[in-house]
């Protein structure tokens, strides 16, 4: 079974605020039962102050779906429809201690339940942007529609493409014949072939891969450039990363925004650490800035 | 109470006696088998024991038609791409769209690489159509693979029949009987089978020990080439203790064959119908009047799989689902979309599987939890509303986008 976390479970076993809100005034409904995942979540919010005064969830689906749509209506009680907004599916997903990269589209759901929710109280359409498809890169939860719709709209043609666009691919590698399967659908539908073989369209940003040993400066610099090519893509998941020290070869970094706590960080680190042992050409260990101390202590012990 | 596992077609408590026989393997005879020494003198005979006592079990003509794999998967393996192997002109394949995936997923490789594959359908109790398998037969099908019995169902398949139309067409059959040797008694020798895949593990035998049954004169091709092993079949210095303990467990299954038609047949359909009589909304799946004797699969209707079998653990059960989110896929499992299970019931199935370590005590306490268990989840599910469904779920909840 999945490794769920103790805050899952305890939000299964013991759900907050199931069934409907007797007088809610803004319901949102998301799923549908074919897909083995569906959530009406009920709110009363206060006509005045706008706050949401009580929540309710009814949830058809597996054990984090109906956590995630538990330890929603807890986390948006209180809050002003406007701060309810801003909750992401990443909060969701922190507040339970972390779901399984499979499990992380029960998050979403819950995320999405209340956009449609409060879009209902304002009596405006809500309309979902994002459809699902099966997940194809498990150390990144990156699922084949994206694979796809990314291939299309920037004619990517090889798996090294795929992982500069989304990240899949770029973990592991297990995920690499899924990915190869993928393009040489999209590549037919376009009436092209898929060549294994093939030179990638896309460049990771040029930087000078360096040769000689480097002064600590030059190392420094070197991973503050490396960094700052990668961040786009980190961006894009809602998340950024910064250098705070360097200490022999290793980069004490710190992850922020979505990336902070998730438990795509350690993979997004290894990546990271990957990326500058290619441009640098020697040993780099990257390592959370939250371990420094720790690390220090033991050297100097 | 202690902890009650119905799971057993998911994977078996290796039998003590098993145990026992497999020690002395690892800390006195454990001598390549191939080596001349007394380290290695008795395992040779170990081995042809165990040879035999897998042949009672299948009713095998020979012991020589028993080669030892690593697991039913191997044996699956080898079987289709030896019958290719062997065959080079044929590039059809027929198969059933309700295997394991250790067939379908070779077979959509095969696929991939230009051969034809027919994936038989199933109607609504998992039966196939004779008839429409008859007109697939022809000289160009190199192999026809069609399991014995189906891991999630239970569903046994006429594989006998099916095999005397290949036999009559000149085609090579094999079957997937991982799940039904040992359950059901079979005289391989009586059939037209070339080739049947079992695994250890399924009956009280450890994980990672299958066989591949060869009928004496069907063509052959190896998967893996290297030793003389398995006289040149299966390359790979023998994992004795295994061998021996799944000689053994075969001997033991063999002992029990009637017990597990009996006994075991009468807890099965005791938790059974004591589900579908206290619990509304429910069903059970597959061919109810062909089906191994120790598997149930019943569809909760509007509540889903995962969540029934987090609470069933927590109150100490173990079973299993056919759900998508156990594995991570967002379609409930192919076997309930080929049985054209409806959606509202496909999420929420459940597989009691039962071995002779089970006991009558053990469903009564299943049967006090489980009508708990669903109406907790009904309780939250947007479909259900008081004591029963809403009117027309699929109309009621209605998400603002399609
Ligand atoms: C019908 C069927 N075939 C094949 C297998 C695979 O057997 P093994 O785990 O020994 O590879 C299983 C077990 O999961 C099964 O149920
Ligand atoms: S699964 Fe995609 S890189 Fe690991």
């Amino acid at each position: 079974m999945w490794d769920y976390s103790d805050k899952v479970k305890e939000h299964f076993f013991n759900p907050k605020n199931a069934g409907a809100v007797p007088d809610a005034n803004a319901i949102g409904e998301v799923g549908s039962i074919s897909c083995g995942d569906a959530l009406r979540l009920t709110l009363k919010v206060d006509d005045d102050s706008e706050v949401i005064l009580d929540a309710g969830f009814q949830t058809f689906g597996c054990g984090s779906a109906i956590a995630s749509s538990s330890v929603l209506t807890e986390i948006i009680k209180g809050m002003t429809i406007d701060d309810a907004l801003k909750v992401t599916n990443q909060d969701i997903a922190d507040q339970l201690e972390g779901l399984p990269p499979e499990k992380m589209h029960c998050s979403v759901m819950g995320r999405e339940a209340l956009q449609a929710a409060i879009a209902n109280y304002r009596g405006e359409e809500w309309a979902d942007d994002h459809e699902e498809g099966a997940l194809i890169c498990k150390c990144f939860a990156i699922d084949a529609v994206m694979i796809e719709e990314m291939v299309w709209a920037n004619k990517l043609r090889t798996v090294e493409d795929v992982t500069n666009f989304t990240k899949a691919g770029g973990g592991c590698a297990s995920c690499h014949e899924d990915i190869e399967a993928i393009l040489e659908k999209v590549l037919a539908e376009k009436g092209e072939t898929f060549d294994p073989e093939a030179p990638a369209v896309t460049k990771k940003p040029a930087i000078a891969e360096v040769k000689g040993p480097l002064t600590n400066l030059q190392r420094i610099k070197k991973i503050e450039e490396v960094l700052e090519s990668l961040r786009p893509a980190l961006m894009a998941d809602g998340g950024d990363v910064e250098l705070v020290e360097v200490m022999g070869n290793t980069a004490y970094v710190n992850m922020t925004g979505a990336c902070n706590g998730c438990q795509m960080a350690a993979m997004t680190i290894a990546g990271i650490q990957q990326r500058l042992m290619e441009v640098m050409g020697e040993f780099i260990k990257v390592v959370p800035a939250s371990e420094m101390k720790k690390l220090v202590n033991i050297e100097v012990a | 109470m202690t902890d009650i596992y119905l799971d057993n077609n998911a994977t078996t408590k290796v039998d003590h006696a098993v145990v026992d026989v497999m020690i002395p393997y690892f800390l006195e005879q454990y001598g390549n088998p191939s080596s001349i020494h007394k380290f290695a003198d008795g395992v040779a005979r170990g081995i042809k024991r165990a040879r035999q006592q897998v042949q009672e079990l299948i009713g095998a003509e020979h012991d020589s038609e028993i080669i030892f794999t690593s697991c039913g998967t191997e044996s699956n393996s080898t079987a289709i791409l030896s019958a290719i192997k062997a065959q080079p002109n044929k590039k059809e394949i027929i198969t059933t769209t309700v295997e394991h995936p250790a067939i379908l997923s070779l077979c959509d490789a095969l696929e991939k690489d230009g051969y034809t594959i027919h994936r038989m359908p199933v109607d609504k109790a998992g039966r196939l159509n004779v008839e429409s398998y008859k007109k697939l037969l022809s000289d160009q099908v190199a192999i026809v693979s069609v399991m014995w019995a189906n891991n999630e169902t239970g569903t046994i398949f006429p594989v006998q029949e099916l095999a005397q139309l290949a036999h009559d067409a000149g085609v090579m059959f094999h079957t997937d009987a991982v799940q039904a040797v040992g359950k059901i008694p079979m005289m391989l020798q009586d059939t037209k089978i070339d080739m049947l895949s079992l695994s250890g593990h399924k009956l009280h035998a450890p994980k990672g020990i299958g066989v591949l049954y060869l009928r004496r004169g069907t063509r052959y091709r190896p998967l893996l080439r290297g030793g003389h092993q398995e006289r040149g079949r299966r390359a790979g210095t023998e994992n004795t203790a295994s061998i021996v303990g799944l000689g053994k467990a075969c001997e033991l299954a063999l002992a029990h064959i009637e017990y597990e038609n009996t006994q075991v047949k009468a807890m099965r359909d005791r938790l059974e119908r004591g589900i579908t009589e206290q619990i509304p909304h429910c069903f059970v799946t597959g061919d109810l009047y062909n089906r191994l004797p120790n598997t149930t699969d019943i569809a909760f209707e509007y509540i889903e799989g995962e969540a029934i079998l987090m609470l069933l653990n927590k109150a100490g059960i173990a079973a299993s689902s056919g759900s998508a989110c156990t594995s991570g896929s967002l379609e409930p499992s192919h076997v309930m979309r080929a049985m054209d299970i409806p959606y509202t019931a496909a999420h929420g199935t459940i597989r009691f599987s039962f071995s002779r370590y089970n006991s009558m005590h053990e469903v009564d306490e299943v049967l006090k939890v489980m009508p708990g268990v669903v109406a907790t989840l009904r309780k939250l599910s947007p479909y259900w509303e008081g004591d029963g469904p809403v009117a027309n779920p699929e109309q009621a909840f209605k998400p603002t986008y399609a």
